[in-house]
């Protein structure tokens, strides 16, 4: 896209890293554009912004482009996001997981991230499978789709993340595609814009390991899958269960108001310095009063 | 007028763990993310009470693997931070502790050792992890972990092991026992003006020159601090100077050897001993955290009935301070460490000996201390 030219140069550490370690074709690139422009449509500076990863393809997101960038560990990205944004809430704290990292080995912060309601943005790239590990299956596997730890076909069920992130209380929680690019862009912009835990979950194709081995195609055939599978929310909700069937929701799924954690927590700090005042007051008098005994000795 | 007397130092009777966390708020600890555990909960809960109101903030995680993830993020963002744990949640803690030692983000952790292995005795003393604390998390690498045997160290340690992460730029174990971790005693606490605190040194070059990982002679590179206009890159996996992913050979060994040279090049700051009695002794204890209390009062016993015997107190457990060991192994004294495991600093012990001396050993692992008594058994049989 020409217009994205002078954006790629301005947010990409494209002197540095590159060539990037994504397939040609892979839709975290793709996704990757789509959050560029949503954080220079918005504003925010480059110094405010902390991208924070896990492990994975998607895992490797923040490395290209120039922000405060974080690299955690594999499921863990949350935690370390977390501790950023309570040691200072006035950065920007946007995290990339792909759908293993968020809801296998980080289902547990995940879960927990949307209860906590901090204010943190999570990008959750879901390409049915493991792709860096090379293809295994992973919580979004659908039943009966094959890799290369299911070889018969997954006897697992699928994890619902946008569902999952609105049942755990995350205050905004969407669906989107690579392929629905446009709207992704603005999915991303509200979610930035929450006050709150808002989850973005971005359908992508990973065409080397889960089309490979499912027959899907390659990654064109791939996204035009996802432009016929998605239905929009709102479409969604008229349609029954047979007919939503091999298909997905894409839009918002909720977007509520609830007060977020620093807000609760600065009650927490204001009650502790009045107790501490009130406790401070009780020790200055004693003392005066000890030193007034001193006195009359 | 009478003359007005400057008012008395308090004198209070403190807890190990209370202690731990206000050496913490002293040394300019704002943040702290932990999970529950026994004996170690007494920290969190403190901190939880306390940050608050010096505008600090505590946060009680889903689990021990995000306590020490917020942890690190809590740093990189510029606030020293802290957790505590115990056994089974310092296991939990060890990938993203290496995470810490390879991206050399200070931090402190804080093990309060009970008997283990799994759950345990979760109520009893312990010190099992003294090998965990030195290779728990994967790969080669370096760490620092101090280990207090009173109160009163349990403040003034926790202050040096911030210190030491600051100025380092490594988490720092501290690697407390149940019985010091529980145990009342006396302590008077300085004021902050009487204490030394050191805080990372932060880059002053222009953002566009910054070089996050830098080699530099002292071997520790300045840290830029989210949000602080240098913008950098932070992984776990080895990186260049500029802290980009690397395969380059010639850039991960560099790298690598440089972790292991801003802690080896600094021992003589690192290692902390005290020494008592060794210049004239024949049989010296080698002793650490509660079972150095037993120690001192075995040496002093000892000394009533005539026996010269010496006391060497390990604060810093690793690096292992080798340096002051093995001079008393090559002037012949015998050395005696008791400790409560299989033999782990025994280990290390023998290791520095390399044959040149004796060295006996008083293990006890059923979940109580090792008495005086026990130790002055062995000096006995010994000196026979
Ligand atoms: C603790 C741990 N376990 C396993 C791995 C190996 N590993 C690396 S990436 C990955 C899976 C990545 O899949 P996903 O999170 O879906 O991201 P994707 O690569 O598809 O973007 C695994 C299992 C690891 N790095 N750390
Ligand atoms: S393996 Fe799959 S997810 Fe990873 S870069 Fe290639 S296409 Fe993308």
């Amino acid at each position: 896209m020409i217009e994205d030219r002078p954006l790629i140069y301005k947010y990409l550490r494209h002197d540095k890293k590159f060539p990037h370690v994504w397939c040609g074709g892979c839709g975290i690139g793709i996704l990757l554009g789509s959050l560029i422009r949503a954080i220079d449509h918005l504003g925010y500076t480059k110094d405010e912004v902390v991208l924070v990863s896990g492990i994975g393809c998607s895992g490797r997101l923040p490395v290209y482009v120039d922000f405060n960038t974080l690299h955690t560990t594999h499921g863990r990205a949350l935690t370390f996001a977390t501790g950023v944004k309570l040691a200072k809430p006035e950065l920007k704290v946007i995290i990339i997981m792909g759908d293993g990292d968020a809801t296998a080995i980080g289902g547990n912060h995940f879960i927990h991230a949307a209860r906590r309601n901090l204010d943190l943005t999570a990008i959750i790239v879901n390409n049915n499978i493991y792709g860096m590990t090379g293809g295994q299956y992973s919580p979004t596997t659908p039943y009966g789709q094959r890799a290369t730890t299911a070889v018969y076909g997954s006897v697992e069920h699928s994890f619902n993340i946008a569902q999952l992130a609105v049942c755990a209380g995350a205050v905004f929680a969407a669906r989107g595609t690579v392929y629905h690019v446009r709207q992704l862009d603005g999915l991303i912009e509200k979610a930035l814009l929450k006050n709150g835990f808002s989850v973005v979950e971005v359908i992508s194709q990973c065409h080397t390991h889960y089309g490979r081995l499912n027959k899907l195609g390659n990654q064109i055939d791939m996204m035009k899958q996802q432009r016929d599978s998605a239905v929009p929310v709102e479409k969604a909700r008229k349609m029954s269960p047979e007919e939503m069937e091999g298909k997905f929701e894409i839009g918002i799924l909720v977007d509520r108001e609830a007060p977020n954690y620093l807000e609760q927590y600065n009650k927490v700090r204001q009650k502790a310095k009045n107790a501490l005042s009130l406790q401070l007051t009780k020790e200055e008098k004693e003392e005066s009063e000890r030193r007034e005994a001193l006195d009359k000795q | 007028m009478h003359r007005r007397k400057k008012p008395e130092p308090k004198a209070q009777l403190m807890q190990g763990n209370e202690a731990c966390a206000e050496g913490a708020l002293i040394a300019g600890c704002r943040f702290f993310a932990g999970y529950p555990i026994t004996p170690a909960s007494e920290i969190a809960e403190h901190l939880s009470y306390r940050l608050p109101q010096v505008d600090g903030t505590f946060i009680q995680m889903e689990d021990e693997i995000a306590s020490m993830g917020a942890v690190i993020g809590g740093s990189l963002a510029g606030v020293k931070s802290m957790t505590a744990t115990s056994g089974p949640g310092f296991s939990l803690m060890q990938e993203n502790l290496g995470f810490a030692c390879m991206a050399e983000v200070p931090c402190v952790v804080v093990n309060v050792m009970r008997g283990g292995p799994s759950t345990g005795l979760p109520t009893n003393p312990s010190q099992g992890d003294v090998m965990q604390a030195r290779w728990g998390t994967h790969g080669d690498h370096p760490i620092i972990v101090l280990s207090p045997s009173s109160v009163m160290e349990c403040f003034t340690l926790t202050v040096k092991a911030f210190n030491y992460s600051e100025k380092y730029r490594t988490p720092v174990i501290f690697l407390m026992d149940e019985v010091v971790a529980h145990m009342r005693e006396k302590v008077v606490l300085p004021e902050p003006n009487e204490v030394t605190v050191i805080d990372r040194v932060k880059p002053s070059v222009p953002p566009e020159w910054y070089l996050p990982y830098e080699d530099t002679s002292f071997g520790v590179p300045p840290m830029g601090i989210f949000g602080e206009g240098y913008r950098y890159h932070v992984t776990g996996l080895v990186h260049d100077i500029r802290g980009f992913p690397t395969l380059r050979q010639d850039e991960i060994e560099p790298f690598l050897l440089r972790l292991f040279r801003k802690i080896s090049i600094h021992f003589a700051d690192i290692q902390l001993v005290e020494s008592f009695h060794t210049e004239d002794a024949d049989l010296v204890i080698v002793a650490y955290g509660c079972t150095f209390r037993s120690a001192h009062r075995a040496m002093v016993e000892a000394r009533a009935r005539g026996l010269k015997v010496g006391l060497l107190k390990l604060i810093t457990i690793w690096p292992f301070p080798r340096r002051v060991v093995e001079p008393l192994t090559r002037a012949k004294k015998t050395l005696l460490v008791p400790e409560m495991n299989m033999g782990q600093i025994s280990r290390e012990v023998k290791r520095v000996n390399q044959g040149m001396t004796t060295v006996l050993t008083v293990n006890k692992i059923d979940g109580t201390m090792i008495t005086p008594q026990e130790i002055l058994e062995k000096i006995e049989e010994e000196k026979k």
